[in-house]
């Protein structure tokens, strides 16, 4: 297909140019496995025990951003649902709403992306859909993964589990995806700008399955960031939990762009990150262990679990104060996944 | 930030820690690239006097200094 | 982040505390108690994002007085607004304006109803919607103390250089320094020293502050809004007062001069004029506003679109007013956090990004001392 060859409408109609479309783009990168012959659907074994089932749609603008493209958001984003729900990703649905206009160019990139980040994870596209919609109805490409997983029996993972004295872990900076993503937007040029985290975090997950009794909860900071998940958290539960500023971890252009738009990374969403509370006597072998793998290079104590302020999130800043890590509120920021 | 650039419409580009945003300079004179500058809505209203900044620095790095050496007399005491 | 960084130091921040620590026991020693007044929006939020006033002793009060331009501005300004949408113009604004209340109703709910409001990150995308849509009326609202009052008379400048003829601004510019003259002949409030603006006084300059702590009698600081600017400032506050001066001091040399900028104060008498303006909270202030002059009439919306700005109505309950001139901390006002929230505002205060009730709101903790929030 040429470089500047726009998708049309009759390209979701069903008829020839839906076969070419999906025969050139879908076929050709996932036609191995479960999609060879496109069934309507995939008939899959059964793996043993318990299922994880996960589904997320991704709207982010634009599509194409530093370090990544909505396609590694689709594969990611889902993955990491699996992950942190204490599973093992096996197979996605690759959903696909097409604005007619789109360049063919842009979807291949997407579907690379697609066919490289479920490599890379070792998942399997087994199935999925494509439609198209007229021109001001969809915003270039609209994705939506499903995914299923086997939960792996280690794993018991529960609110009611976290007890004081307990470990926030993060496997690496903060807000990293967010903050490209809006650089990006507001026409921020840079040197060496924010880049996205978007990564799969399932290996560190199974990293330590076998400390499973001691892994509490897990969560990833997608919308709303490391603020919103651990307010979730805390709310309503018998414990608070304290930050200190001093401790979390950014990367420098993070940093500068959070400082330039005046906005708190902790309520900027990460792509390839996961918050683990962990009992504290299994935290340094646990970042010990995630410090050895490239996805957890940065991997740091996030905060610990405490008896007072409960049902809040408290930061000790950089003066030595405290104060509320509240949830974001107001106008928040649009399309970032 | 630092004024990085000064573009050939005469907008600045200034640049914290390798990210760059377009500053309009009209409110200040005489910069050129190395100054820091102010920046309010886009606008730069100021330019730092990096004489005067160094020297607060300096003051508060001794303040910082008195904290650790007392806390190291503390921490000897029996 | 270099000049960022190093005005962050925790272990300087912890020098100064225990020196303002000390203070604040002399002080006690003396029976007295310190109210010092914040009037510059980045010092309400930087203080509430470092958890300032948790480190102070519980002697020494720092209050957050009217340094939010948005909560200072009556609802009438937003009625104003939601008529010109009404009118079919394209209403540009910062984020945080789109939730402010008017008399009935506010730009969020007019944007679901159709209007064209619009949000914009800086004035100048502002002025470049009005030239990409030459066929639509643009007016971009422009609320600000003397900071952003200089940066809109460039714009005003540039719009005129290019030839823009469908841009023009709502105005709602205020001076600083009558302000503080109104509160300290209130008697309703207790000032004993100012915590001077950071970038306001790097466009007037220190020398505007000579004649309030002379008139006062009470020492004006001015301090930038790193932490450890505050804490500095705070303790160069209780110094003077220790010592029963009443001085102005400049502990933000490094960005404020004593002239100020001249090119800034030029730009703003080329464009506007003092005018009478009126304060939520302080009532009318002789020559506290500045307005567009006559001659720059096709920038002025109020003007060009004959739309008079009148008081309006402030929604029942709201004790903004008292909150705005520090007679009041938010957790004294009834609706505060119950009724009133960054969803629901009742008032400017809870949703104005330098709002006093949004800083308390989002960074309050329970306090002992200071009975603060939730």
């Amino acid at each position: 297909m040429s470089g500047d060859k726009l998708i049309q409408l009759a390209h979701g109609g069903g008829g020839w140019l839906t076969r070419e479309l999906i025969e050139s783009e879908i076929v050709a990168r996932f036609g191995n496995g479960p999609l060879r012959g496109l069934p309507d659907g995939a008939t899959l074994p059964s793996p043993r025990g318990q299922l994880v089932f996960t589904t997320d749609s991704f709207v982010v603008q634009p599509l194409e951003f530093p370090g990544g493209n909505i396609g590694h958001l689709a594969v990611h984003g889902t993955v990491n649902d699996i992950a942190v729900c204490g599973g093992v990703p096996l197979w996605l649905s690759l959903a696909l709403i097409i604005e007619e206009g789109l360049p063919f160019a842009v979807l291949a990139r997407v579907l690379d992306s697609v066919r490289s980040a479920a490599d890379a994870c070792g998942v399997t596209v087994a199935t999925g859909d494509t439609k198209v919609v007229a021109r001001g109805q969809g915003d270039g490409l609209y994705v939506n993964t499903a995914g299923i997983g086997q939960a792996l029996p280690e794993f018991a993972l529960s609110r009611e589990r976290i007890r004081e004295g307990d470990c926030v872990l993060v496997n690496g900076p903060l807000a990293d995806h967010g903050l490209a993503v809006l650089a990006a937007r507001q026409n921020i040029g840079f040197v060496n700008g924010p880049q996205s985290d978007t990564a799969p975090i399932h290996r560190l997950v199974l990293s330590v399955r076998d400390l499973g009794a001691s892994v509490r909860f897990m969560r990833d900071p997608t919308r709303g960031g490391a603020a919103a998940v651990l307010n979730e958290i805390v709310g309503g539960a018998g414990f608070g939990i304290l930050m200190r500023e001093r401790d979390l971890p950014l990367n420098p252009a993070t940093r500068a762009v959070s400082e330039m738009l005046g906005i708190d990374p902790l309520h900027v969403a990460s792509e390839g990150r996961v918050i683990l509370i962990c009992a504290a006597g299994a935290a340094p072998e646990i970042l010990r262990r995630w410090h050895a793998m490239p996805e957890g290079a940065g991997a740091a104590c996030l905060g610990v679990v405490t008896r007072d302020n409960t049902g809040r999130v408290v930061l000790e800043t950089l003066a030595g104060g405290r104060r509320l890590v509240d949830v974001p509120r107001g106008e928040l920021l649009p399309r970032i996944c | 930030m630092k004024l990085a650039e000064i573009r050939a419409d005469g907008k600045g580009l200034a640049e914290l820690d390798g990210c760059r945003h377009v500053v309009d300079l009209s409110l200040v004179n005489g910069v050129s690239p190395g100054a820091y500058l102010i920046v309010h809505a886009g606008y730069a209203i100021e330019t730092l006097d990096q004489e005067s900044a160094d020297a607060t620095l300096s003051l508060f790095e001794e303040m910082a200094k008195e904290v650790a050496s007392e806390t190291r007399s503390a921490n000897a005491e029996p | 982040m270099k000049y960022i960084d190093g005005f962050r130091n925790p272990e300087a921040a912890a020098q100064f505390v225990r020196q303002i620590v000390a203070q604040g026991r002399a002080l006690d020693e003396q029976g007295r108690r310190v109210h010092v007044m914040e009037v510059c929006g980045s010092h309400t939020m930087a203080i509430g994002r470092y958890g300032i006033r948790s480190l102070l002793p519980g002697n020494v009060e720092l209050i957050s007085g009217p340094g939010c331009p948005v909560c200072v501005t009556a609802p009438g300004y937003i009625d104003a607004a939601l008529a010109l949408a009404g009118r079919g113009a394209i209403v540009a604004t910062f984020g945080d304006m789109v939730r402010v209340p008017g008399s009935d109703s506010d730009l969020t709910a007019c944007r679901s109803q159709g209007g064209d409001v619009r949000v914009c990150y800086s004035p100048g995308a502002a002025l470049e919607l009005a030239r990409r849509q030459p066929d639509r009326d643009v007016v971009f609202l422009a609320i600000g103390f003397e900071t952003t009052i200089a940066p809109m008379a460039c714009l005003v400048e540039e719009a005129q250089r290019q030839g823009v003829k469908n841009f023009s601004l709502l105005t709602a510019f205020k001076r600083v320094p009558p302000a503080l003259r109104a509160l300290l002949s209130d008697p309703e409030i207790r000032i004993d020293a100012f915590l001077c603006p950071a970038h306001v006084s790097a466009i007037i300059g220190t020398l505007a502050y000579d004649p309030i702590a002379a008139d006062g009698r009470v020492p004006c600081v001015i301090a930038g809004f790193e932490p450890l600017d505050i804490l500095y400032g705070v303790h160069g506050i209780l110094a003077q007062v220790l010592n029963r001066q009443a001085k102005v001091e400049n502990l933000y040399a490094r960005v404020v001069r004593p002239e100020g900028n001249p090119k800034a104060q030029a730009m703003i008498a080329r464009f506007l004029e003092p005018v009478d303006a009126a304060w939520r909270g302080l009532g009318v202030i002789p020559a506290s506003g500045l307005a567009l002059r006559s001659e720059y009439a096709m920038f002025d919306a109020a003007k060009k679109f004959g739309i008079a700005v009148c008081p309006g109505r402030q929604q029942a309950g709201c004790r903004c007013g008292e909150v705005i001139k520090g007679k009041i901390r938010p957790s004294a006002c009834a609706l505060f956090a119950k009724v009133c929230t960054p969803e629901n505002p009742v008032g400017p205060c809870m949703v104005s990004a330098e709002g006093t009730c949004a800083a308390y709101f989002k960074y309050g903790l329970p306090d002992k001392t200071q009975g603060e929030k939730k």
